[in-house]
């Protein structure tokens, strides 16, 4: 048994910077190895990583796009993670928030353009919300795990949404499972639309402002969890039920605002999609967005300040993982699945792994200095 | 000369900012009952646990028998010959006496012979020491005196020489303890070494040889028991001389503020641990309520306090209905009502201890004025709020930001004691105010609780502590399995007589 480390003594940059950055950067070292195996230069593949993500603009711009899914899907686990929640379901409750936009844009697409958006918005997270809500329902009430009933509300709002598509708002001039094109006038600007206006051109970018709503996304996370009275329930509820109780603070309430929040923030995801993207619904958008969010929240401590850099990151690996997958033909676009798989498994469940060492080599370090 | 058999040299331990362990020299003879005294935090149970091998001094060396040893975890101390029994046991509740004992040592895959021979032993073990137990008995059907047994014929049947018992008494009635205290002897009489930890001056008396006296970790005495008395030793724990008594008025009664009636508590199990009880407290009155844990003190508080919903019966506060068995006025309806609690278990209950000072100063007042205005916590209210409390009543260190699990327990029960003082109550349901709590802050505590008597407010007072019990209360209470057995004022009565009523016997 490693000695224990006494928590108060670690400086929050070892807890916050250096063991997240420890455990990626291994995450990193194994994934090469995997990249070796197949068959290529690993430093190769990272030289091709860098370039496709910032090398040029319209690389760069797909990075961010990524980014602002990562951040709407990282801040929805983090809310109900201070609840103590452990909220899988970003995926359907995304794919969800998506139908919200589209039935909200379509139906109101006659009012002013901000306001069409901002309906639209309010649809996305609404949507999203109401999809979260019933598995919290079911555990504030019953006490079913959110773990199992959100997985199995992916694969409820999947089929779903795969009805939608074939039977109901499918576009029906043509045969694929997507609805119409919303019309032109309420789409997102686009980077490239933006960069124009400076006579920067760009081929295509699906970068649009929604990036905007992610920062705007992140300031209301970190304001709600710790600046309000909501927050601070939440959290109360989630580090000690029975002292919430004691307080008067009501655990099923909480577990209810937490989980339809957070799934209101995964069903804004939609909101890049489907307005500033695709312009219809299209079947499986989310792409496992919702899943990665995962990642991207255990990385980010749960704090947006963390969660920000964190969905960046996964964008770089998005982007300049299918740039290598170009280039490099024993590169399949599965390799960087992996790759994603092997971050996951380090930064979350994996993440206590080197802590305690870590912790308590810069403890001693410090203490040395201390003394001298 | 006879080396000793146990010698400690210079050990260190700290953990963060804390040395938990500073230089301690210890030197514990063979065949003698060794006290180690001293307030809770000042290193005790640290300092066992590195004998036990649970954590790993700094630096500094264990000898036993005159061979150094090196502990790196509880099997290499038992091997050594060092036994504990501590404050928690160890045991597994659905397992009988003998199951829990072989647990770990069974040597064989399939019970059979060498189980035999276990059982034998240990009835031997049992007959030499008097301990008297049913070795296929079930644990949870166990008192909790029988269960402290069955860990000291665990450390026995293992081989042990030394024994360590942290806290042996804190959950047992005075007929258990003189008990506990007999096996001791016998223990001795066979010539085992017993270390005693204790923050209880009247049981180092009683049964130890010698007496260490720990502060701030570090020992700052050693003595043979028969050279000093109660005041030295509670002296040197502290560091100054301590009042043993509070200095108390005559309580001023005024009208009955709170009442129970014929109330009636089950536990989550649906076991009814609360039976018909009835009382009432009057304003300027401190009712206190003794009982061995687990009589339905905890159940009739959780129900006092909102958080348990009632059987049957009714809860008055001020002549109005609080509860009964339809309604259930919430935490929070009570507080608004003018009724504050302090929880037993302050970790458990009382704050959450990963949340900051500040936020626990304001924890189930966090949605009023000034500390929120629609919804949004005011940062800069809640901080000089917290600084002014924290000053008054002493929570060290006065750090509003730290982590509340970086407080030491007698801090953190301050905090509580505070957030719930500061609105003045008029009922104030106490649960164990000094469980964990050094002497020093022990005398704050009381103190205020006095004060607060003396403002005017009615209080309950549970406390498994006789002797808080004792010198806090008016009229005592006594709770055994779920009843009220026994009403007594506190003028007329003794510890003797409390302890039959706990027990049952009355």
């Amino acid at each position: 048994m490693a000695a224990a480390v006494d928590k108060s003594r670690v400086p929050w940059w070892v807890s916050n910077l250096i063991v997240p950055l420890v455990n990626l950067i291994l995450a990193l070292l194994v994934s090469a190895l995997f990249i070796f195996i197949a068959g290529e230069n690993p430093i190769q593949a990272v030289k091709l990583i860098i370039y496709g993500s910032f090398g040029y603009l319209d690389g760069f711009a797909y990075t961010l796009y990524y980014t602002t899914n990562f951040v709407f899907t990282g801040l929805a686990f983090a809310v109900a993670f201070h609840c103590r929640l452990f909220n899988i379901g970003g995926e359907g409750q995304a794919y969800i928030g998506g139908l919200g936009v589209f039935l909200v844009a379509i139906n109101v697409s006659f009012l002013p353009v901000p306001i069409v958006w901002l309906l639209a918005i309010a649809g996305a997270f609404i949507f999203g919300a109401g999809w979260a809500f019933i598995p919290a329902y079911l555990q504030a009430k019953r006490g079913s795990h959110v773990v199992i009933t959100t997985i199995m509300f992916n694969f409820i709002a999947s089929s779903l949404m795969v009805f939608l598509l074939v039977d109901v708002i499918r576009d029906m001039k043509q045969m694929g499972p997507h609805t119409v094109a919303l019309p032109k006038e309420i789409w997102f600007p686009t980077f490239k639309e933006f960069a124009a206006l400076f006579g920067i051109k760009i081929r295509y970018s699906p970068l649009n402002i929604s990036f905007l709503l992610a920062i705007a996304a992140s300031f209301f996370v970190w304001f709600l969890v710790w600046k309000t009275k909501w927050g601070y329930e939440m959290r109360a509820v989630g580090h000690n039920m029975q002292a919430a109780i004691y307080a008067g603070i009501s655990p099923y309430k909480n577990i209810i605002i937490a989980m339809c929040i957070s799934g209101g923030l995964a069903g804004l995801l939609g909101i890049n999609e489907i307005l500033g993207v695709h312009h219809k619904i299209v079947a499986g958008f989310p792409a496992g967005y919702g899943f990665t969010g995962i990642a991207v929240a255990l990385m980010g401590r749960n704090h947006p300040i963390g969660i920000f850099p964190a969905a960046f990151l996964f964008g770089i690996l998005y982007q300049g993982g299918s740039e290598v997958t170009f280039d490099m033909p024993n590169i399949t676009r599965y390799m960087f699945v992996a790759v994603q798989g092997v971050i996951i498994l380090f930064s979350g469940a994996l993440e206590n792994l080197f802590r305690p060492q870590i912790e308590s080599f810069f403890v001693n370090r410090l203490k040395m200095k201390r003394e001298i | 000369m006879v080396s000793p058999i146990l010698e400690l040299k210079n050990i260190n331990k700290s953990f963060g900012h804390v040395q938990a362990n500073k230089n301690i020299n210890l030197t514990i003879k063979k065949g003698t009952i060794h006290g180690i005294i001293g307030e809770n935090g000042a290193g005790k149970s640290t300092l066992m646990s590195i004998v036990y091998g649970l954590y790993q001094a700094d630096t500094g060396s264990i000898n036993v028998s005159g061979k150094e040893i090196k502990l790196r975890s509880p099997r290499d101390s038992i091997e050594s010959g060092i036994g504990m029994v501590h404050q928690h046991f160890m045991l597994v509740e659905n397992f009988t006496v003998i199951e829990n004992i072989v647990l770990g040592f069974e040597g064989e895959f399939v019970f059979g012979k060498k189980l035999e021979k276990a059982k034998e032993d240990l009835q031997k073990l049992c007959e030499t020491y008097k301990l008297n137990i049913d070795l296929d008995s079930v644990i949870s059907d166990l008192s909790v005196g029988f269960r402290q047994r069955v860990e000291i014929l665990k450390s026995l049947y293992r081989g042990a020489e030394i024994f360590i018992l942290d806290e042996p008494t804190g959950v047992l009635t005075p007929q258990e303890v003189d008990e506990l205290f007999k096996i001791l002897r016998s223990l001795k009489e066979e010539g085992k070494t017993i270390v005693l930890i204790t923050h209880k001056l009247n049981e180092i008396m009683d049964l130890t040889s010698e007496v260490s006296v720990m502060r701030q970790g570090e020992v700052v005495g050693h003595t043979k028991t028969t050279d000093t008395n109660k005041e030295k030793l509670a002296e040197m724990m502290v560091g100054r001389s301590v009042l043993l008594r509070l200095n108390k008025t005559e309580a001023k009664l005024g009208d009955v503020v709170f009442k129970v009636e014929n109330l009636t508590v089950k536990d989550d199990l649906d076991v009814t641990r609360v039976k018909n009880v009835n009382f009432e407290i009057r304003s300027g009155e401190i009712l206190g309520l003794a009982g061995v844990t687990g009589n339905g003190q905890t159940e009739l508080l959780e129900a006092l306090s909102g958080i348990r919903n009632v059987e049957s019966g009714a809860i008055y506060l001020n002549d109005e209905k609080i509860s009964d068995k339809d309604n259930l006025l919430d935490p929070r309806e009570l507080k608004e009502k003018g009724l504050a609690h302090v929880p037993e278990d302050r970790q458990r209950m009382g704050l959450v201890t990963d949340f900051k000072a500040y936020e626990n100063l304001i924890f189930g007042y966090h949605d009023q004025e000034p500390y929120s205005k629609s919804s949004i916590l005011r940062d800069g209210d809640i901080l000089s709020f917290s600084k002014k409390v924290m000053e008054e009543y002493d929570v060290r260190p006065r750090s509003p930001q730290l982590i509340t699990s970086n407080f030491s327990g007698g801090n953190q029960q301050k905090i509580i004691l505070s957030r719930e003082l500061n609105e003045n109550p008029k009922i104030l349901l106490v649960g164990q105010p000094t469980r964990g709590v050094d002497i020093g802050a022990i005398e704050f505590i009381h103190q205020r609780l006095i004060d607060m008597r003396d403002k005017g407010a009615a209080i309950l007072l549970v406390s498994v502590e006789l002797d808080e019990v004792l010198s806090l209360s008016d009229r005592i209470l006594v709770m055994f399995d779920g009843n009220i057995v026994g009403e007594r004022v506190n003028k007329d009565v003794t510890d003797r007589d409390l302890g039959l009523l706990m027990a049952g016997v009355a």
